[in-house]
């Protein structure tokens, strides 16, 4: 598409690469003036960085962006706010123990002669904002006061006080409540009445479907099109977000689930934050299947993990294991009662990278015989236990025992973690992830051992944002949506297409749940 | 090239690297105000070195400083800041100065009390620490600086207290001499003592210090802690919290209870230090304090130097108590102030927290040297 002045954003043939990796691939976005354009993709296609390289965060290695018809080159975020670009990121930058005046004025403070903070000024500009748009908050409420939606509208009016024409939500409905989410559209349109521009970063059809006049999509750093979202169908932006891809093949049998080792009901839990996560979940995993879950992130998978290791405290609803409740005991009963966990992000949750590879294998076993006898450690089994590992998962470097795992490539500190939790014999293996990062050869040695250890006759559940993981690896998948398990189906009975619109919010027959 | 690098890697390398600037710096500021450095570090080592009983006295000195260091290292593993190991030496010198007074039990039975109650009361002290940290997340320093003056008002009021109180001096009553670990209390007042000192003079000089047990028990603690550290699971635990809280809490680790046993254990080793002190020196007994004395707030210098090694703090001890008993030598010699050694010490710490320099540093001369 040309260069045209009516266009607030036009980024052409946007290329970035990280390393190696190219995160961006020749992708375009032509936002008209006073539209509302959403940016579809699913997790890690790459549109919160087109949008960073929008802002000024990241330079983009080919392609020009235009603001209003004029190049712009954008090498910080400083040109950006200087172009009226304002961005409100998913995680809020806000100052709790300041008030919401406060807040809104940090950086562009007006001030009296002297260099004093003019905030009964400033509460009246920001008053004025707030009854023109109608975004409604309580100017001297402190931010830890506040409710989630109400941070988000002092986001928005943080870039609003500032001038802003181009305004960039960065999934913005992820925290808000459905009542919080219709008031956030309201405002969208009242901001788009009044001449501002929004991109909308989301991968929820219904939102999309609700609010924008155009989507662009990206599948996986690739450019795919641009809709007028009135003329197309949730079902036609489902299957263009998600495409049809080369399958990754997983060699293994069919699986022969036996009985139900595993069960959730009625699970309900907070998030940290005090929000509900987990609504009514209920799950049954059999010995020898896989039980995948898929999911876009942020609708509980997190905390269901949280839940069953005991690491967030269960409101209501039970887990059992085996037929004994684990529900609220400690992660050392979890552990005990025949659960090993492979986590997210290994590096964070998995590993002590200042500790050597033998210490991590023994990391959640060394107070057990024989890796300690009365509170001594037995460094002699720790390393017989460790070589053994390291030489069954084929660990590179060779006897690297007594290195730093921070040292190991990825792939080789999964083995590692994989082969600890495996060592467990546990009675289900909960695989969070577990080929994030990792490159195709490990992902498929990832995969067979899970399989692996199904054919042993264990339960396996597996939790990936990765659908064709999911997909490809389980026997059984579960879609979990808004935190809850909302359909369950064999391997092969539903295509792509459905799964990612019931993880979209759909339902099996089309309609929005 | 590649072996200096490697070698110049070694954090021991730059320790010694910062100690010798440590000593440029202080040369530096000598010859500025007129006095002649080398002179003074003449006057330094004589006053360490100078005399077996110069010896002697930098042991006893660095006794009870290594014992804050093994303290502040210790919970340091477990990536905690026990800035209160002062508060907990004083209390656990008052609780060792109590019960030496009021008890008069055989040695046998005596010294191990004193040393009990003192390590008691400092583990209790530190216990409160970290259990405010483990319950509630306060911050452990901001606790251990105000638990510090607490310590040291009430080691105050306990001086003051009649039954203690040493009339016509501000401290109180020594403990019972069956408390003492000095080396050969009585024997050494009696003939036979001068007869054999007049012989063995070396020993003799010795003799006339508070040369006592004390820097073996801090050894055998050291070692003890340092088993603890890295030989048993209590120890793996803990270092696993230290380096990855996360982690050590997904493989099924209490992190809360672990804080409260380091900082009982590591609240214990100040208050043996301070019990180890009062058994092992001339008065036997607490004083008034106007400031602090600082024999836990060096331990926070003294395992710096160390780098966190207990074992380390053994040597980062002696240097620190040598340059503290030596220094003043250096007043009276040269005629510069003492405060010199203050600001080696001080430039030596300061070049340390700027150690983890020296391995970029290293490894951009290495680059630089293979092209």
């Amino acid at each position: 598409m040309e260069v045209r002045k009516d266009y607030a954003v036009q980024m052409h043939d946007i290329t970035i690469r990280f390393g190696s990796y190219t995160a961006l691939d020749q992708v375009r976005l032509d936002v008209k003036k006073g539209s509302i354009h959403a940016v579809l993709g699913e997790n890690g296609a790459g549109k919160t960085t087109l949008m960073n390289i929008l802002y000024g965060l990241y330079q983009a290695n080919e392609g020009d962006i235009y603001l209003y018809g004029e190049k712009v080159d954008m090498k910080n975020p400083n040109v950006a706010i200087a172009h009226g670009i304002g961005m409100v990121h998913q995680h809020f930058m806000l100052v709790d123990n300041f008030t919401v005046t406060q807040n809104i004025i940090l950086g562009h403070e007006t001030t009296k002669p002297g260099g004093v903070v003019d905030l009964k000024k400033a509460r009246e500009e920001v008053m004025g904002i707030v009854k023109k748009y109608g975004l409604e908050v309580d100017p001297d409420a402190y931010i830890s006061d506040i409710s989630v939606g109400m941070q988000q509208r002092v986001e928005i009016l943080k870039a609003l006080y500032r001038g802003v024409d181009i305004l960039i939500l960065d999934e913005p409905t992820a925290v808000l409540t459905p009542q919080e989410i219709n008031d956030l559209i309201d405002i969208m349109h009242k901001l788009v009445d009044d001449g501002k521009t929004i991109i909308i970063i989301t991968h929820k059809l219904k939102e999309i479907k609700a609010s924008a006049d155009y989507c662009s999509i990206i599948r996986r750093g690739k450019y795919i099109d641009t809709v007028e979202v009135a003329k197309v169908s949730q079902e036609e932006l489902a299957d263009m977000m998600v495409g049809h891809r080369v399958k990754l093949v997983v060699d293994k049998e069919e699986a022969k689930p036996k009985d139900v080792v595993f069960e959730v009901k009625g699970l309900t839990a907070k998030d940290n934050r005090g929000v509900y996560v987990l609504k009514n979940l209920s799950m049954q995993v059999r010995r020898g299947e896989i039980f995948g879950i898929a999911g876009i992130d942020g609708n509980g998978q997190k905390e269901l993990v949280e839940a069953i290791t005991n690491l967030i405290k269960v409101e209501s609803g039970t887990i059992r294991i085996n037929g004994k409740n684990i529900e609220n005991k400690t992660t050392r009963e979890t552990m005990d009662s025949g659960i090993a966990t492979i986590h997210e992000d290994r590096q964070k949750r998995g590993l002590v990278l200042d500790f050597s590879v033998e210490d991590n294998a023994v990391l959640d076993t060394f107070m057990k015989d024989p890796f300690s006898r009365k509170s001594i450690l037995n460094r002699k089994e720790i390393r017989k236990f460790a070589s053994g590992l390291l030489k069954d998962y084929d660990v590179r470097p060779d006897s690297c025992e007594e290195l730093a795992i921070r040292g190991l490539s990825g792939g080789n500190q999964q083995k590692v973690i994989i082969g600890r939790e495996i060592a467990n014999n546990p009675d289900l293996l909960i695989a969070v992830q577990p080929t994030r990062g990792l490159d195709v050869g490990a992902i498929e040695y990832v995969h067979k051992m899970l399989v692996r250890e199904r054919d042993k006759g264990k339960a396996v559940l597996l939790i990936s944002l990765e659908l064709d993981e999911v997909m490809n690896v389980s026997d059984t998948i579960g879609v979990i949506y808004d935190g809850a398990i909302r359909c369950t189906f064999k391997q092969g009975e539903v295509d792509e297409k459905t799964i990612g619109l019931i993880m979209a919010g759909g339902t099996l027959d089309g309609k929005n749940s | 090239m590649e072996k200096t690098v490697k070698i110049l890697k070694k954090p021991i390398t730059a320790t010694l690297i910062a100690i010798f600037c440590g000593f440029l710096v202080a040369t530096v500021i000598l010859a500025a105000s007129g006095y002649n450095p080398f002179e003074a570090f003449g006057a330094l080592l004589g006053g360490i070195f100078g005399r077996p009983k110069y010896v002697s006295n930098v042991i006893i000195k660095s006794t009870p400083i290594i014992l804050t260091g093994v303290s502040v290292a210790f919970a340091y593993k477990m990536g905690l800041f026990n800035i209160g190991a002062e508060g907990q030496f004083i209390v656990g010198a008052v609780a060792a100065n109590v019960v030496g007074i009021v008890c008069d039990f055989p040695a046998i039975i005596e010294v191990p009390l004193v040393l009990f109650v003192g390590a008691a009361a400092g583990a209790l002290y530190g216990g409160i620490a970290g259990w405010l940290k483990a319950k509630y997340n306060i911050n452990e320093v901001i606790v251990g600086i105000m638990l510090n003056w607490m310590a040291l008002y009430f080691s105050n009021f306990v001086c003051n207290i009649e039954r203690f109180h040493k009339p016509d001096s501000d401290g109180t009553y020594a403990i019972n001499e069956s408390g003492f670990i000095s080396f050969f209390t009585n024997w050494k007042t009696t003939e036979a003592a001068a007869e054999f000192v007049q012989e063995h003079p070396i020993i003799g000089d010795i003799l006339r210090t508070d040369a006592n047990a004390g820097i073996l028990i801090a050894i055998a603690l050291t070692f003890a802690v340092s088993f603890l550290l890295y030989k048993t699971t209590k120890g793996y635990e803990l270092r696993a919290v230290g380096s990855n809280r996360d982690a050590a809490e997904f493989a099924g680790i209490n992190v809360g209870k672990n804080m409260v046993q380091t900082m009982l254990i590591a609240g214990a080793l100040s208050g043996i230090a301070a019990a180890i002190f009062i058994a092992g020196n001339n008065p036997h007994g607490i004083s008034q304090l106007s400031a602090f004395e600082s024999n836990g707030l060096n331990g926070l210098s003294v395992a710096f130097i160390a780098g966190g090694s207990p074992i380390g703090c053994i040597f980062a001890g002696l240097l620190f108590g040598g340059l503290l008993y030596g220094g003043q030598s250096i007043q009276y010699v040269v005629g510069a102030p003492s405060e010199i050694i203050s600001i080696l010490i001080g430039t030596i710490v300061f070049l340390i927290a700027l150690k983890d320099m020296v391995p970029v540093i290293v490894d951009k001369m290495g680059k630089r040297g293979v092209k």
